[in-house]
This record gives C-alpha cells, sequence and structure tokens, in this order.
C-alpha cells in the first residue's frame, strides 16, 4: 500500500466517521422528501390536478423502481393505479 | 505525589479492567458468539441498520458519550481531596459503566436492536417504560440548562473563548455545505477546518470579547445563557446535515487531538498534585461526601445517558458481535480517560496548595474555572504553547463539548413534545415552532429558577447527576433481568444496580432536605418528582426480579 492509498483510506474512515452518527436520521428525512416528490410525479393518475404533469410525465419510468415501497409506507397493499400494475 | 504515577495507575486501572474483567463478563455472562447474526445484518436497510467498521462504530460511541459532564463532575468532586474521586473513577468505569455500556449494547443486539426503552417495555412492563420517558425528559431539561450555565460561565470567566467558541459554527456549515452540496472528500476540509478552529483560538487568546456589565437587567452570564438558548432553537430547526452533523464531527475530531495534547502534556510537565488526598478542611457549603460524591461523578464513572446511545443507534450497527467488547467497554474507558484528564487538571495544575484553595471555596461554582485554569498550566509544558493559550484551548474544549451537547438536546425535547403533540391530539405542539419555544422556555425557567440569575446555577449539577445515575440503575435492572431470563449469574448487574438505587435514594434525601432549608421550593419539587420516580423505579423492578426469578425455576423445574 502507498502513501495515496493510505490517505484514500484514512479519507473513507473519516467519512463513515462523518455519517455514522446521523445516517438514519437524514436517510429518513430524505425519504420523507423522496415520498412526496413521488406523489407529486403520480398525482396526475391518481386525479389530482397537477400543472407539472407536462414535465412529472417524463420521470415515471425513472422513479418505477421505488414505487412498491412507496405504495407499501403509504398504506397501500397494492398500486393504488388501475393501469399502473404493481404487486 | 507526581500526578504521573495518577496517569498510569488510571489508564492502568482501565487497561487490566479491559482485558481482565471484560473479557470475564463478555465470555461467562454476554457469551458473545461470532457465529451470531447481528441486527445489521437482519435488518440490514441502509438507513438505520448497516454494519459499521468497529474502530468507526467505536469513535461514534465514544464521542457521542464523551462530553462536557466527565469533566466538569470531577472538576467540582476533587473538592474532598483527589482519593475519592480517582477511586470512583476507576471502580466505576471498570465495575460500573464498563458493564452497563456494554450491557445495554449487548441486549439490544440480542433484541433486534431496540432502544433501552422499548426492551424495558417487554422485559419489564409498560410502567416502567413510561417512568423512563419521564426520566429521560428531566435529564434533557437538566442537561440543556447546567450546560447553557457552563458555557455562560467559561464565557464570562475566559473571554478569550467566545471567538473560537462562535467560528466553529462557520467551519461545520462550510464543511456540510461541501460535502452535500458540492460533493467534496472530506480529508482536506476536516484538515483545514481543525487548522482554522485552532488559529481561531490563538485569535481569540489576542482578542478577549466580553459583554458590559449589565444588560436589561442582567448580568453577563444571564444574557449569555439567553443567547445560548437563542442559539440552541435556531440551531435544532436547521436541517440535521448542514449544522448538527459537522459540528459533531469537528467535535469528535477534537477530542481526540485534546485528549492527546492533555495526555502528552502531563508526561513533559509531570506536575505534582497539590491538593490533598482527602480534604481535612472542607468548605463550610460542602454536602457530606457519602452519597454526594456517587451522583456528581456521573458521566466518567456511571451514566445512564450512555445506554441511550448504546441502545440507540450503536447497537443497531453492530458488525459482528464480538465487536459489542470492543465498542461497549473501550467507549466507556475512552470517557474514563477524559474524567482521569479533568481530575489531574483540577489536582496538578496549581502551583501550591494555597492556589488550588483559592478556587475550591464553595461547593459546584468554581470546578469548570479549575480545569481550565489547572489546565491550561500543565499544557503549557508543551513548547509554543503559552499558559494562556492553553486556558482558551480548554475553554473551547469544554465549551464545544457542552454545545454540541445542548444542541441534540433541545432538538430531542422537541421531539418530545412533538410527540405529545401527537398522543395527545394538540395539533399546534405537533409542528416545529411552538414545541421549539416550549422545549426551550422550559430549559431557560430552569436555568434561571435555580437561582441567581444564571450566574449560580451550577446548583442543580449534582441534581442532574442523580437523575443520570437513576437512569443507569434502571438500564442495570432490565439488563438483569434479561440476564436471569438466560439464566445466567446476575450478581455482576445487580450489585451496582443495587449500589446506585441506594446512593441515588441517599443523595435525593440529603438534597431535599438542604433545597428546604435553602427555600429553593422550585427545586424541591423537582427534587420530590425524581424522588417518587426513584422509589417507584425500585418497586417495579422488585417485582420484576421476583417473577422472572420464578419463571427461570420453573423452567428449570
Amino acid at each position: 500500500m502507498d502513501w495515496r492509498d493510505r490517505l484514500g483510506r484514512v479519507g473513507e474512515l473519516l467519512h463513515e466517521f462523518y455519517v455514522v452518527r446521523h445516517r438514519g436520521a437524514l436517510a429518513r428525512e430524505r425519504r420523507q422528501e423522496d415520498d412526496l416528490f413521488m406523489l407529486l410525479v403520480f398525482s396526475e393518475m391518481m386525479g389530482i390536478e397537477n400543472p407539472s404533469n407536462y414535465y412529472t410525465l417524463e420521470l415515471l419510468p425513472l422513479l418505477y423502481e421505488g414505487f412498491h415501497e412507496w405504495h407499501l409506507r403509504m398504506g397501500m397493499d397494492h398500486s393504488p393505479l388501475e393501469h399502473f400494475r404493481c404487486c | 505525589m507526581n500526578a504521573l504515577y495518577l496517569m498510569v495507575a488510571g489508564l492502568g486501572a482501565f487497561t487490566v479492567g479491559y482485558l481482565v474483567y471484560s473479557r470475564f463478563i463478555s465470555e461467562r455472562i454476554f457469551q458473545l458468539n461470532p457465529e451470531f447474526r447481528t441486527p445489521a445484518h437482519v435488518q440490514e436497510d441502509g438507513v438505520d441498520f448497516v454494519p459499521t467498521n468497529r474502530w468507526v462504530l467505536w469513535g461514534h460511541h465514544f464521542t457521542s458519550v464523551a462530553g462536557a459532564a466527565p469533566i466538569v463532575g470531577p472538576a467540582i468532586a476533587v473538592i474532598w481531596g483527589w482519593l475519592p474521586a480517582f477511586l470512583w473513577i476507576t471502580l466505576g468505569t471498570v465495575f460500573f459503566a464498563g458493564i452497563h455500556d456494554a450491557g445495554a449494547l449487548w441486549a439490544s443486539v440480542r433484541n433486534e436492536g431496540k432502544s433501552i426503552g422499548a426492551l424495558t417495555e417487554s422485559v419489564v412492563g409498560k410502567r416502567a417504560r413510561s417512568l423512563f420517558m419521564i426520566i429521560i425528559f428531566l435529564l434533557l431539561l437538566m442537561v440543556n440548562a447546567v450546560f447553557a450555565i457552563i458555557i455562560a460561565r467559561l464565557f464570562v470567566q475566559h473571554p478569550t473563548s467566545v471567538i473560537p467558541a462562535w467560528f466553529v459554527i462557520a467551519v461545520a456549515i462550510t464543511i456540510g455545505y461541501l460535502l452535500y452540496r458540492r460533493g467534496v472528500a472530506l480529508l482536506w476540509p476536516s484538515i483545514i477546518g481543525v487548522t482554522l478552529l485552532y488559529a481561531s483560538m490563538l485569535v481569540g487568546n489576542q482578542i478577549p470579547l466580553s459583554l458590559p456589565e449589565s444588560m436589561f437587567g442582567l448580568g453577563p452570564a444571564g444574557i449569555w445563557v439567553v443567547i445560548l438558548f437563542t442559539y440552541a432553537a435556531i440551531a435544532s430547526l436547521l436541517p440535521v446535515w448542514l449544522l448538527l452533523q459537522p459540528r459533531d464531527y469537528i467535535n469528535g475530531l477534537q477530542l481526540f487531538i485534546g485528549l492527546g495534547i492533555f495526555f502528552l502534556a502531563v508526561l513533559l510537565a509531570r506536575p505534582e498534585v497539590v491538593a490533598p488526598m482527602i480534604n481535612p478542611s472542607v468548605p463550610d457549603d460542602v454536602p457530606p461526601i457519602f452519597p454526594l460524591l456517587f451522583v456528581t461523578i456521573a458521566c466518567g464513572a456511571c451514566s445512564g445517558f450512555h445506554g441511550l446511545v448504546s441502545s440507540g443507534t450503536t447497537s443497531k450497527q453492530v458488525n459482528n458481535e464480538q465487536d459489542v467488547r470492543f465498542v461497549g467497554f473501550l467507549g466507556t474507558v475512552g470517557e474514563g480517560s477524559l474524567a482521569l484528564a479533568a481530575i489531574i487538571a483540577c489536582t496538578a495544575g496549581f502551583a501550591t496548595l494555597g492556589d488550588w484553595q483559592g478556587y475550591y471555596t464553595s461547593f459546584a461554582t468554581n470546578g469548570i474555572d479549575a480545569f481550565v485554569q489547572g489546565g491550561g498550566g500543565i499544557l503549557a509544558s508543551i513548547p509554543g504553547i503559552s499558559e494562556s493559550f492553553g486556558r482558551t484551548l480548554l475553554a473551547v474544549m469544554a465549551i464545544l463539548f457542552a454545545a454540541t451537547t445542548m444542541d441534540t438536546g433541545v432538538r430531542l425535547l422537541r421531539y418530545i413534545v412533538q410527540e405529545w403533540g401527537t398522543i395527545y391530539d394538540i395539533p399546534v405542539l405537533t409542528g416545529k415552532g411552538l414545541s421549539t419555544v416550549l422545549a426551550v422556555g422550559c430549559c431557560l425557567a430552569l436555568a434561571f429558577g435555580s437561582g441567581g440569575g444564571g450566574e449560580g446555577g451550577l446548583i442543580i449539577w449534582p441534581l442532574f447527576g442523580t437523575t443520570n445515575q437513576l437512569l443507569a440503575a434502571l438500564t442495570l435492572l432490565v439488563l438483569s433481568v434479561f440476564i436471569l431470563k438466560q439464566g445466567r449469574p446476575t450478581v455482576y448487574t445487580l450489585a451496582p444496580f443495587s449500589f446506585l438505587l441506594f446512593m441515588t435514594v441517599w443523595a435525593l434525601l440529603t438534597q431535599l432536605r438542604g433545597f428546604y432549608d435553602n427555600e429553593q421550593y422550585f427545586l424541591l419539587g423537582l427534587d420530590a418528582v425524581i424522588l417518587v420516580t426513584a422509589i417507584w423505579v425500585g418497586l417495579e423492578s422488585l417485582s420484576a426480579l421476583r417473577k422472572a426469578a420464578s419463571e427461570s425455576r420453573e423452567s428449570s423445574a
């Protein structure tokens, strides 16, 4: 291991030390924001008027991956959308 | 006697305690198993449950539990002489705190990473959990009030600490911004940030800042208390990544650097301990050493707050069950060394016994000043560090510890108030605004209600220690019941539990009498609430233990 690798390892450990205490709190905060964003993107399909629908439509395929966990967190066992199957 | 002996004896006792006693407890009582799948693996979610390198986890645990309290407690307690404080810290760290901290960690790891509050409910009962919440609320209230008073006192006594103590906020916010908004790697911002912090101490040392003698009918310490709580309220509303996280981080780095510098200075200076081994002529207002010593030093010997950290964030990130010994016991040893440093600073940092006695003229008020004054003298033995810079360095260190605890403390109090809002269906309390105002308001009331307009408010220090010990006792009880259910010997947890419960109840009664005599009715009420809780905890524990004992007898029959 040369000094560059060592320094890199020290940096990694420092970063771990930096995030370790608040990882949970930050991840939860981020998830809340993401959940709201999800609602925004899918709102038109659920019958909620959304002026930015034209733009958020493009995001649908990108967000589909997290859709399952999201509808579970929102207290819906299955996809709330008829034409948008999930599980 | 030379302080070097004290340092070697203390660190030696910690080492033997870790190598021998913690090994015994881990093998016989906890029976740590490297094959056991920890919650960090079973429930791994990238949010709370993440397997973490044991050195990183130890760093997290140690810096979370070590703060201003292991400095302030011993700094006050050496008024009875250095020996009682030294013995309580070394024996307490090994036989009380070690098993308490590591035990809470282990019990939580064995119970899906549950917090000690949730564990109490499942092991002892619902009522016990409610008692737990009351104790935690009071503890948070007191920690915020006491630490604000300590910081204010340090600002007034050591005005050179004002600039660096506030400057670190700018450093923290810059690091948080660079990391999260600019994606910069952490190494260089850390090095530059810490360098800037120490540079700001040099600047502060040249430019002391003092508040005017009187403003709005308050003295300078009172004004600082108000300013500090205004800051804490704003800070607790900011996003975690912007201020709290980088501030905790710098504080952690600073703790390692500060401890290293201090023990190096003791090696170089080899100062004589001028304080008496047992003080034959304590000032008139000093309460009896039994039981007050055991509640004056809580953090540093045994503190219930550690159990909250152990079972809160640490247990969910333990990679291998065998790490419990390393993280739990060594975290305690780290805290014990900080307390040891405080004892050495407060007893060996003075030229003569007369100088020492000049600081210890009354109970509780001057302890932290003695730490800064004495420690500054010892630090001056390092080439390039002047005595005044040494004092600024230690004052800033104590202030940063206390301030980061306040930042977290006010936030946690707000969460509790918000939770009450949800439970009792009071919508206005569920928002951030009013709940913060209420949380800070309670702390301010306590800071000023304890008398002296924020000047002499360290009166509540022993009461804070008592509450902290009570929490530790409750944790040890939960641990004992859990161990009993596994059919293993409980004497190693029940003995410290009984000792702590006995001492806290005795200390509460002693203080109750003191508050009544001094007509401090606000504190009298607070003391009474804690006393009732303590007795209740005793009764609950007896019934829970009896039940668990009969269950284990039945299952073995």
